[in-house]
């Protein structure tokens, strides 16, 4: 993100060679682009911008994407720290290789993990399967959604975690011990309250990552409106059907809620390098 | 509060780390557990904290049985050598962490923590965080917080090992006289035997998962119980016992460097040695030698003793030992020899 901050070096260092190839570079790659799409959506007018943006199934399409990801982000915030916390603390067998298994989100292509998916939880799936006779489907519903956001999204929380953890020094833990506090209060007092920065940024930048997927959901879901279809899905069927109106309009909306995720996470990590600094 | 150690163990795989030590330490007094790195001191300090549990054993502190309690029920202060701050937490909210714990009401703990900053001269910086401070500062941070919840015995691993040398050294002095003011036991940890005399009034030397002897820093100094401990406190030369077996003395001797006589006139007792290296250590003259050209050898002596010395021009000097120590049969007591009974072979 570009960083308006007045410079303490002299005015000239400002067109230095560096500082120039960042901003054309940026230019081309993320704010032309993104202007683009905003100039588009809003060469409609306000009021017919409005109108398309706040279809019933554009909000149902929003209310899919952003709170699913807020799920699944806050879903991982906790199993990402508890996995986290094992792989630094414990020492097991096979320990390497589960650690390497984290990042499987990031290496696989997303459709390759939306037909695993598919394939485990539907009703004849492994999983699907045992779950089907009490009548709760997962894949090609809502859950299914929140499952592939929850597998795209694991490794943001662990990884950003797990550098912290490592530099915690355990002395600390025995010195609140010696002081009186019981395991639960030297988690609570002691051990937490520094990782949470690590733990918020992991969980926000899962969020927008699961805010953008697209090719995993696509095929656990049914992407039927108004119950399983998220916004990303929207904007490609209004593109088929030639709705390029339609389409800029919820994709500008995605890109600002995104935007907004962002800023967020950005916030996030300067008090964690604040708190850090300590 | 006095401490009793009974009978205790603790192994760490194939590595006996304490081997049977039993430890009595009297209420209010300052001890130090000396020893090389792997002796068992910090082992020990930690089992009697409740963060070690010993294999087998028993700990009493103020007649209390302490063995199956958890470090959080034992009421100890533990101070560690890398400081274990509360990184997010102010300096004040470091020190009240454990009255909050103890859910003391606010007024009580303000006041108790402002005691404690002047007590650690360092009311001013109570507001910043312990990255804000020096090393010396942390550690006295460390140091009111384990206090703050006024433990009945104090334990500190090391308390000056992550600090430089002038600060270490207005820290011990610091330490001493915080001893006299607030009076808990307390036990330190140390590898440096210059600071376990300076600070401590008594001194446990530790070797192996073994207590070697217990005792003031004078008497470790100067009647120490074993080898192990003549050459881990103080300098000391060895003369090992092939150099006089001939006359029925199978024990290696022991000498101080400064328990020792320089001259040039040989005597039935003297031993001849060259002189390798003259070391100027400020009021203190080191003189490296070469017993018999064989043995190396340290004497010192002050720079009277040294002017008075005439050097002859061959190099060659008669030493004469005062105050040699031997160990027959590592018995408990050493032997002090009368200066004749060495000759050289």
């Amino acid at each position: 993100m570009l960083n308006f901050l007045p410079l303490s070096s002299p005015q000239a260092r400002r067109w230095s060679w560096p500082w120039v190839i960042t901003l054309g570079y940026l230019s081309v790659m993320l704010i032309l682009p993104a202007i683009a799409l905003i100039q588009k959506s809003l060469s409609l007018g306000f009021s017919e911008f409005w109108q398309i943006a706040t279809q019933p199934m554009a909000l149902s399409a929003y209310n899919v994407t952003f709170l699913t990801a807020l799920a699944a982000a806050g879903v991982n915030g906790v199993m990402g720290t508890v996995i986290a916390w094992v792989l630094v603390r414990y020492d097991f067998p096979g320990r390497r290789i589960v650690d390497a298994l984290v990042d499987l989100p990031f290496a696989l292509p997303t459709a390759v993990a939306g037909l695993a998916l598919a394939t485990v939880y539907s009703d004849r799936g492994w999983v699907g399967s045992w779950f089907a006779p009490l009548g709760v489907k997962i894949a090609y519903t809502r859950l299914g959604v929140f499952l592939a956001m929850v597998f795209i999204s694991l490794p943001f929380v662990v990884r950003t975690l797990q550098p912290v953890l490592q530099a915690m020094e355990t002395e600390v833990e025995a010195a609140a011990r010696s002081l009186g506090a019981t395991p639960g209060q030297v988690f609570r007092r002691v051990i937490l309250p520094p990782l949470m920065p690590p733990i918020l940024t992991g969980v926000a930048l899962g969020f927008s990552r699961a805010v953008g997927e697209y090719g995993s959901v696509v095929l656990i879901a049914s992407s039927m409106p108004f119950r399983d279809l998220i916004a990303p899905v929207l904007v490609f069927q209004r593109l088929e059907q030639y709705d390029y109106a339609g389409a800029t309009v919820v994709g500008t909306v995605l890109l600002l809620g995104s935007l907004a995720a962002l800023l967020v996470i950005n916030r996030l990590q300067q008090w964690g390098r604040y708190y850090a600094s300590r | 509060m006095s401490i009793i150690v009974e009978n205790i163990s603790k192994q760490f795989g194939q590595f006996q780390a304490l081997d049977r030590v039993s430890l009595t330490i009297p209420d209010g007094k300052l001890v130090a557990l000396l020893g090389p790195s792997g002796s068992g001191k910090s082992t020990l300090l930690r089992a009697i904290a409740g963060l070690e549990p010993p294999d087998q054993g028993r700990i009493w502190i103020n007649d209390q049985d302490m063995t199956h309690l958890n470090v959080e029920q034992r009421q100890i202060g533990f101070v560690f050598q890398h400081y274990a701050l509360f990184k997010h937490l102010t300096v004040r909210q470091n020190i009240a962490f454990g009255l909050e714990i103890r859910k003391i009401n606010r007024p009580d703990i303000r006041q108790r923590v402002n005691e404690l900053l002047d007590l650690i001269q360092l009311a001013g910086l109570g507001d910043r965080y312990p990255i804000q401070l020096s090393g010396g500062q942390r550690q006295r941070v460390a140091l009111a917080r384990a206090l703050a919840v006024q433990p009945q015995v104090l334990l500190l691993d090391e308390p000056f090992g992550a600090l430089d040398a002038q600060v270490r050294k207005d820290l011990r002095r610091w330490l001493r006289n915080l001893h006299h003011e607030v009076n808990v036991t307390s036990v330190f940890v140390t590898h440096d035997q210059e600071e376990a005399m300076e600070v401590a009034d008594e001194i446990v030397v530790m070797n192996e998962g073994k207590i070697e002897q217990i005792g003031s820093p004078q008497t470790i100094y100067d009647y120490p119980a074993t080898p192990f401990v003549m050459k881990f406190v103080g300098e000391v030369n060895v003369i090992p016992s092939f150099l006089h077996q001939p006359q029925g003395l199978p024990h290696d001797i022991f000498v101080r460097p400064h328990g020792v006589k320089l001259q040039t006139q040989v005597t039935d007792t003297s031993i001849p040695a060259k002189i390798i290296q003259i070391i100027h250590r400020g009021r203190d003259i080191y003189l490296e030698l070469s017993l018999l050209d064989r043995i190396p050898f340290m004497a010192q002596m002050n720079r009277d003793e040294w002017q008075a010395l005439t050097m002859p021009a061959d190099q060659w000097v008669q030493v004469e030992l005062l105050q040699p120590i031997t160990f027959p049969q590592a018995s408990a007591s050493p032997h002090r020899l009368p200066a004749d009974s060495v000759t050289a072979a």
